[in-house]
């Protein structure tokens, strides 16, 4: 308890409630029992399931502060153009250290009623809109960071997509790290409401620009309405030296697509939670993701597929790259209650270790309640096929090609299943750069 | 005589601590077709690892020469840059690697070590559209990752494509007639022949006399225990065909 204690000192510096004089006096309660539940819970322990991979203890003994609003004057539109998917078209909210950006942001033209903007301006000028989402569908029971980031999240970003409208050009949601002090805290939340029969992608990244040990918080709530058709791509590339949480809690209602992506590349210490409650018939839900760790790195995803009503179909895909001393982790659990007949559930985790000492835990679990179901789930561990290198290089391809050209398949498998076109070139892009900057960091380790 | 191609003197090879070639000679000129026949276990595909550069191999005896440089010294990359290529019994699948895209890296490699410019995507791509012709294949299979797909006939047809791309000067193939039906085998064959120039060779490893119906060989030797028991003309393979391979046996040598 004392020690929940004072690490809200440190990551939030004042106590619930009293942080922000215009918010509604609704959200003072929700704040408040964020706070207790945290208080209670206390940060997680290797004892408990659900952590038991994932040790947190690191975040203790770091000096965390909350972060100054004062970080983004000195950041200019030029300073994010070598940034990844900077090239996006479409509307893009900058975030620095937690903090809205506007001067750093764009927003275009829009169907009545769309709404992409910041949250705390929304929590003054479109009450009506977020009320009804806000926490609604944030479950803190179970995981202290959400308690935490509900009892002291300061902004992000609100997105509201009317029933019927669709958004042509990808929303990006960029949140930067400065990193330039040391233990800077931020705990962005972020809502999106998709309407009934609307289409929205959003690409949200979350990027270090220094060095710097910073604590990063994120909680994004998704409601998606009746047949509405959504995109999320998640972008983790912090410093290596961040601690990066984050959830993402969706509520998906009658025929909703959803397909939620993450790639997880940067950070000492990354967990993604991702919760999707399928509330309705006939929703198809697609997880997909790919961790690219080395060195020290740990990067965790811990995934609920909870299925709540008949016919619907879930499929999670993905895939850990690890080299170095990296540890991955994967806990995927396919939850079907007795209603949800028909369901049609898949989960596959593929693991490639490119060095003796990185490690995965992998943890594939199905919990059925109803009878008539098909549910499949796999997990595999290994290396690179030493047949496939022999058969490229037969063929003239030096060996390092070869493997590199392997590598990058395993990631392509996830990478192909981004819709949205210049995204997805933007990761493939991203994704092979990281690969051979990792060669390179090997060869030069090796000549020493 | 014309020059050797490749020169085989000796050879004994096998995997950890089961000695498998026992003692190889063998000489290819530009210009010839050799076929390797013997039955399970005489150690044919272990001859073609071996002169592929396959790992897990070890040569504990002897030496192989070609062009006259020791082929034994060079990676199995720097083999085929130099020309040697290996047509696979079983054409391993590459899920996520794409056909032309790696077809096209592999050709550049070559083409680099051959002092020629590289070809970018379309002259790429015209290239291949003359050589997959020659092979009856489907030009969609060439979207599609490596052999992922592929029936086991368009994987062996793939394999002689790859030959038709990659122009080596000396071509070893292991069993490609293995699992092809007799018109999937005559493309093959058709292929294989169209590639026979005066300054290249070929070395055919089959177990059947089948496929030299179609790819007439210049010399067949017969491998059995690790050795070339016997070596001869095309006929030899006719009479392998009638007798079988026990009366080769050094048993029945000595009787």
């Amino acid at each position: 308890m004392k020690e929940a204690a004072t690490f809200i000192k440190r990551v939030a510096g004042f106590a619930p409630a009293d942080g922000d004089s215009v918010q509604p006096a609704w959200l003072a309660p929700i704040r408040r029992a964020g706070f207790a539940r945290f208080s209670e819970l206390g940060l997680p322990t290797l004892k408990q399931e659900d952590w038991r991979f994932t040790n947190v203890a690191p975040l203790t003994e770091l000096p965390f502060q909350p972060a100054p609003e004062s970080a983004r004057n000195d950041l200019t539109a030029d300073a994010l153009a070598g940034l990844p998917f900077a090239q996006l078209p479409g509307d893009r909210l900058v975030f620095v250290d937690g903090h809205f950006a506007p001067e750093l942001s764009r927003t275009g033209r829009h169907p009545d009623g769309v709404r992409i903007g910041s949250l705390a301006a929304a929590l003054r000028n479109d009450v009506a809109l977020v009320e009804p989402y806000l926490t609604r569908w944030t479950r803190t029971e179970a995981n202290p960071f959400i308690a935490l980031n509900e009892a002291f999240f300061r902004d992000g970003a609100f997105i509201h997509v009317p029933a019927g409208k669709t958004i042509e050009e990808p929303v990006q949601l960029l949140f930067l790290s400065t990193g330039r002090a040391a233990g800077v805290a931020a705990q962005p939340r972020n809502l999106i409401v998709a309407g009934r029969e609307s289409q929205v992608t959003i690409v949200e990244t979350h990027v270090g620009l220094a060095d710097g040990a910073t604590f990063t918080n994120a909680v994004t709530e998704l409601a998606v309405g009746d047949g509405a058709v959504v995109e999320l791509v998640k972008l983790q590339d912090e410093s290596r030296k961040a601690f990066h949480f984050a959830v993402l809690h969706a509520h998906l209602g009658r025929g909703v697509n959803l397909v939620a992506h993450s790639f997880a590349l940067g950070s000492r210490l990354a967990r993604q939670n991702i919760r999707t409650v399928l509330d309705g018939e006939g929703i198809e839900c697609v997880l997909n993701g790919l961790y690219l760790a080395g060195d020290d790195q740990l990067l965790d995803h811990h995934m609920i597929v909870d299925h709540a009503r008949p016919h619907c179909a879930s499929h999670e895909y993905f895939n850990g790259i690890l080299d170095g001393r990296a540890k991955g982790v994967f806990h995927g659990r396919i939850l079907v209650r007795q209603p949800a007949q028909k369901t049609d559930a898949k989960q596959t985790n593929k693991n490639l270790l490119l060095s003796d000492e990185a490690t995965v835990d992998t943890k594939p679990q199905l919990e059925i309640y109803a009878d008539d179901v098909k549910c499949t789930h796999g997990a595999t561990v290994g290396q690179l096929n030493p047949e496939s290198i022999f058969y490229l290089r037969s063929r003239g391809i030096p060996r390092d090609l070869a493997r590199r050209m392997l590598i990058h398949a395993f990631g392509g498998e996830i990478i192909e299943r981004v819709r949205c076109v210049p995204a997805r070139e933007e990761l493939d892009r991203l994704v092979r750069r990281r690969l051979a900057e990792h060669k390179q960091a090997k060869l030069e380790t090796s000549a020493v | 005589m014309s020059k050797p191609i490749l020169e085989i003197k000796d050879l004994n090879a096998g995997v950890v601590g089961k000695p498998i070639l026992n003692g190889i000679s063998l000489t290819i000129r530009a210009g010839e077709t050799h076929a390797i026949m013997g039955p399970n276990g005489s150690g044919k595909s272990t001859l073609a690892a071996v002169l592929a550069g396959r790992d897990g191999y070890d040569v504990t005896g002897g030496s192989v020469h070609y062009l006259g440089e020791d082929l034994l010294e060079l990676a199995p990359e720097e083999r085929a840059r130099a020309g040697v290529f290996l047509g696979f019994q079983y054409p391993v699948e590459i899920p996520g690697v794409n056909s032309t895209y790696f077809l096209k890296a592999a050709l550049n490699e070559i083409r680099r070590h051959r002092g020629l410019p590289e070809l970018d995507a379309m002259e790429f791509l015209s290239l291949v559209k003359d050589k997959i012709k020659l092979l009856d294949l489907d030009a969609d299979l060439l979207k599609r990752a490596v052999n992922v797909g592929f029936s086991g006939g368009e994987k062996k047809r793939n394999e002689i494509f790859q030959m038709a791309v990659l122009e080596p000067k000396l071509a070893i193939l292991d069993e490609t007639d293995s699992g092809l039906d007799i018109d999937a085998l005559r493309v093959v064959a058709t292929g294989v022949n169209k590639l026979r120039r005066p300054d290249n060779a070929q070395l055919v490893i089959t177990h059947y006399q089948r496929l030299l119906n179609y790819i007439v060989p210049d010399f067949v030797h017969v491998l059995m225990d690790g050795r070339i028991v016997r070596s001869g003309g095309k006929e030899l393979a006719l009479e392998l065909e009638a007798r079988g391979y026990d009366w080769l046996t050094p048993a029945a040598a000595a009787a």
